[in-house]
């Protein structure tokens, strides 16, 4: 009895240590967000039988691709799992693990479009985890008191805004707001100019095939409705907004409309909330009657370090992690949008966030940033676009001249156009 | 006793055996100094070397090892940082804020110093409050002025607007007119306890007889402060400067976390980030990186050659 | 000195005023941290319902009581170890006159002019060179950069200003200079040790961009990293709450050192003024 005990004992143990191992997963900055990632993480293990680890990284996700690089630079085995922005695939390519072999073409249920934007060289180099769009929230309650309708073109919105604005406060509402969005020089300045610009038709600052296209009339014309917000319909310090203090003032109550990314639903809905129950949200509006919504792609991808001592294994995680299974678990406990379109019909995940199905016309069509064709000078790109944007908004610079400016600065660093990886 | 002697003798006439123990003091020395050398060159030395090597190269921070010699490119050559105008905008944004800063904390550091050296019965509590601000991490106070300073949900704004000087909110960390008034403002707050210290310092030095004299001669408080108190603090205040002025130049946390990060408001330091770090060039980065640092050497060299006879003087 | 009572009242309105603006923001700090939800978008002074629950998830989220250990041993280790460098070469260079002495002296001083993110590359190579990568080791060695060239500066100001007699003395009666050092000179100079260890330590204990870059496990992460990677549900959301709350207990401990010592501040800092 004894020594059959014991040579159990003896067995697991031998199999503990041929087959168990421990991957480093990253999935971002500790807090709720990764609790749900842990969650399947765990799940994973569990099923295998092997121990996942979770590395955590700065909330700031400039600082996460800076200790990304360093540490995935110096061929450090520390990560074998880590979550990627969708404008990274083509700075971390060459670190990052093709995926192909692995997938046996599951990558084929997810949006084609991120798809592509993960494909570098003919490598697929990480698998989309979940999706992220600009959309506008805005006051139901409000718009419902002034029998106005959901605008659908920027200056219908500039104008309900106004309207709103005003009387609320000619009735005391003096903290009232018409539209807080993202204005401060960052990438998410990036991300609101984007729309606009291809809202009115301006094309997308590099066209697909790197050429530079950002100085023309139209984009110039988005870049002036945009400033002329400021400090009318929305508050001056809108100019130094990131996604937090546009939630801020609309969560106390203090807005009619806000863009902002899916997050700030399952946020504003929870007990406790000033406007809980009173949002309702759409796609962003077009550019005049001629222009179209326009909503620009984020979201975050997972992908294996090339360095990994276990790179089955951590494809097989990063594959679990990625499935329709554990997507769906993910939309319904923290509102993650799905990356597999089938996601969006599942009865479960409608009842849980009702925007979802409402919004899948914009996830599908959403505007990548000029990533994949920009490559490693993708934040140059951004970052001056961002400041252009950022000159104009701020009354220092007039749009044509920001714009022209841009386009000489661009062209200067790739002067033969911008040249997607071989 | 001993002592007296042998300081008296020994300029008179140094005997051989005194030169031989002047010499083993000196290797004494050497091999004492050593340990924080090798420290020094391997944490610091090596560091710089490789950042000016990496300075003449194209280095990206993805993969350092695959790089390619371009010589001067990255100072002079067509896209140099010499030839950016987004760095002399920063280097003029850095030296802008460094002037005012300091010496908006010169002012308040003194009248700061001179409350500290007034004897009275709330002294040690005053001197406990103002160290209070010098102790908070920077990086914190950068996170707290921003929530304070924010014109939606900021407590200033309404303290202001309750106390009647403003008549609607102000966007102190968003307002391109504002921005840079602010960070001033903070980095004021933070490091004026630091300079009030080192003056305190000076001041309780001052012997307190040149004040009885003066008093009995009946001579005005300011005229004594003027004539009397100043020139003998001024080689104190002046170091007191320095110190402050290296960290000024090198001002990095507080404009990174409060502003917005725009061209108007970029430091010297947060263009050499921006280029290491978000754009991961690192050859173009350390070329940056590298003239920021002969910014500073040359502004340190020259500031000591300019106040070297005065603060020997006295 | 009798004072006329206008200029009293000046004296304690300047003092109240500058007392206010000194401790508010840290007033405000701790009161946010006791705010919970949507009151912390309010600008009340004091909550109404003063709740520790940011303090709690701060705890319970993560293992912030060992973050607080790393920090401790991390400034600890940095300040211990410059002390016990510095303290000898400021022997030297404070009380033996030899060449060579002024250009050390600089080649310190410059070094501590260095912008940190400039030499960020070299140290990381340095770090994994000598295997300390994801240590807190690494942490220690990297503090020291600017840690050590202040710790000498002002030791030697402090080393140049004991009494010449004391020494010759102790070298006439045939004492080792290790003896002179530790044995003599080191009583005197406590007072002068404990000011620069403080500062030195406060370097140390704010130190970010080192603690991030060269660690990455979580069982070796400081204070100020923790607090740069608190995040609410999703990659957007900042939790003001509990980052008010990780602020307060870093700077704590901090006040409290300085408060303690505030004495010898004060004359370390007389030291380093007058000679510096």
């Amino acid at each position: 009895m004894k020594i059959a005990l014991m040579s159990a004992a003896a067995v697991l143990a031998l199999a503990g240590t041929a087959e168990a191992a421990t991957l480093r997963l990253e999935c971002g900055a500790p807090g709720p967000g990764q609790n749900v990632c842990m969650d399947s993480a765990k799940e994973w293990a569990k099923k295998t039988g092997n121990e996942v680890q979770f590395v955590a990284t700065p909330n700031d996700s400039n600082e996460q691709l800076a200790l990304l690089q360093q540490l995935l630079g110096s061929g450090s085995d520390k990560i074998d799992v880590l979550q990627i922005d969708v404008v990274w695939p083509g700075i971390l390519a060459n670190q990052l693990l093709d995926l192909k072999p692995y997938s046996k073409g599951a990558e084929k249920q997810h949006f084609a479009s991120i798809v592509a934007n993960n494909t570098v060289a003919g490598k697929l180099v990480a698998m989309p985890w979940y999706i992220d769009t600009g959309m506008m929230y805005y006051r139901k309650d409000l718009l419902d008191k002034y029998h106005l309708k959901a605008p659908t073109t920027w200056d219908e919105m500039t104008a309900v805004a106004k309207k709103i604005q005003g009387a609320e406060r000619a009735a005391g509402n003096d903290k009232l707001w018409g539209y807080v969005w993202q204005g401060r020089a960052y990438e998410g300045l990036t991300c609101n100019a984007l729309e606009w610009v291809s809202s009115f038709n301006g094309g997308t600052v590099v066209d697909a095939k790197g050429k530079v296209t950002i100085s023309n009339p139209n984009a110039a014309k988005a870049l002036d409705t945009a400033a002329k917000w400021v400090g009318t319909i929305s508050p001056k310090a809108v100019l130094n907004f990131a996604e937090e203090e546009a939630r801020g003032v609309f969560q106390s109550g203090n807005a009619v409309f806000m863009r902002n990314w899916p997050y700030a639903w399952s946020v504003m809905n929870q007990d406790g909330s000033a406007v809980k129950g009173k949002v309702g949200v759409m796609m962003l509006p077009k550019g005049g009657n001629a222009g179209r919504h326009a909503a620009t792609l984020g979201g975050w991808q997972l992908a294996v370090s090339r360095y990994s001592k276990n790179p089955k294994l951590a494809a097989d995680l990063l594959l679990y992690l990625t499935s329709a299974e554990a997507q769906k678990y993910r939309a319904i406990t923290g509102s993650f949008n799905p990356t597999i379109p089938a996601l969006y019909k599942d009865p479960d995940i409608i009842k849980a966030s009702p925007f979802m199905a409402e919004l899948y016309p914009t996830f599908a069509s959403a505007v990548p940033r000029p990533s994949t064709v920009t490559t490693s000078k993708y934040n140059q790109v951004s970052n001056q676009f961002w400041n252009a944007a950022h000159d104009v908004l701020s009354g220092n610079a007039k749009s044509a001249d920001a714009l022209a400016q841009l386009d000489g600065t661009l062209k200067r660093l790739a002067p033969a156009g911008f040249v997607a990886a071989k | 006793m001993t002592s007296q002697t042998l300081t008296s003798a020994a300029p008179v006439r140094p005997s051989s055996a005194e030169s031989s123990l002047q010499r083993s003091r000196q290797r004494t020395a050497w091999l004492l100094v050593a340990p924080a050398l090798v420290v020094l060159l391997a944490i610091a030395g090596w560091p710089l070397l490789r950042t000016i090597w990496f300075s003449l190269t194209n280095a990206q921070l993805g993969d350092l090892t695959q790089l390619q010699f371009v010589g001067l490119d990255n100072y002079i050559g067509e896209n140099g940082v010499l030839r950016d105008a987004a760095w002399w905008s920063a280097v003029a944004n850095t030296l802008r804020f460094s002037v005012i800063s300091v010496t908006l904390e010169t002012l308040l550091g003194l009248g700061v110093a001179l409350l500290l050296n007034t004897p009275s019965r709330v002294r040690t509590l005053l001197r406990a409050a103002v160290l209070v601000p010098w102790a908070i991490p920077t990086i914190v106070s950068a996170k707290m002025w921003s929530w304070m300073l924010n014109d939606q949900y900021g407590v200033i704004n309404v303290l202001l607007q309750s106390l009647g000087l403003i008549d609607h909110p102000l966007a102190f960390i968003a307002d391109p007119d504002l921005t840079f008034f602010t960070i001033i403002l903070v980095d004021v707050w933070k490091t004026t306890p630091f300079m009030a210290l080192l003056m305190l310092a000076a001041l309780q030095m001052v012997p307190s007889d040149c004040y009885e004299a003066a008093r009995v001669d009946g001579v005005p408080r300011l005229r004594v402060f003027s004539h009397i108190t100043l020139p003998l603090i001024l080689p104190a205040v002046l170091v007191a400067m320095v110190f402050r002025a290296l960290d000024a130049l090198r001002v990095f946390d507080l404009i990174y976390v409060m502003t917005s990060n725009s061209r108007l408001t970029k430091s010297m330091s947060v263009y050499v980030r921006e280029q290491l770090v978000d754009f991961q060039q690192v050859g173009f980065g350390s070329a940056s990186a590298t003239v920021l640092f002969l910014v500073i050497v040359l502004f340190t060299a020259g500031y000591m050659a300019f106040t070297r006879r005065r603060m020997q003087g006295v | 000195m009798k004072k006329h009572p206008v200029e009293t009242l000046l004296y304690y309105v300047a003092v109240a005023l500058v007392m206010v603006i000194s401790l508010f923001p840290f007033f405000y700090t701790i009161s946010s941290s006791l705010k919970r939800g949507n009151e912390l978008f309010s600008t009340s002074l004091w909550p109404a319902h003063p709740s520790f629950s940011n303090y709690a998830s701060l705890f319970r989220d993560q293992p912030f009581g060992a973050y607080l250990l790393n920090s401790v041993l991390v400034s600890g280790g940095a300040v211990l170890l410059s002390l016990g460098v510095s303290v000898l070469a400021a022997y030297a260079l404070g009380r033996v006159s030899f060449r060579g002495r002024g250009v050390l002296m600089m080649t310190i001083l410059g070094v501590s002019m260095f912008p940190q993110v400039a030499i960020l590359s070299g140290l990381f190579e340095l770090v994994r060179a000598l295997g300390l990568y994801d240590r807190l080791g690494a942490l220690v060695l990297t503090d020291l950069i600017f840690t050590l060239p202040f710790t000498i500066w002002v030791l030697v100001t402090f080393m140049r200003e004991l009494p010449k007699e004391l020494e010759e003395a102790a070298l006439m009666d045939g004492v080792g200079v290790f003896t002179l050092i530790f044995r003599i000179f080191l009583p005197l100079l406590l007072p002068a040790l404990a000011a620069t260890s403080l500062l030195a330590f406060i370097g140390a204990w704010n130190e970010f961009l080192f603690a991030l870059t060269f660690t990455i496990s979580p069982e070796q992460r400081t204070v100020p990293v923790a607090i740069s990677m608190i995040s609410g549900g999703s990659s957007f959301e900042l939790p003001w709450g509990t980052i008010m709350a990780a602020s307060v207990i870093v700077t704590v401990p901090l006040i409290l050192l300085v408060l303690l010592c505030q004495r010898q501040i004060v004359s370390g800092l007389t030291a380093g003024a007058v000679k510096g």
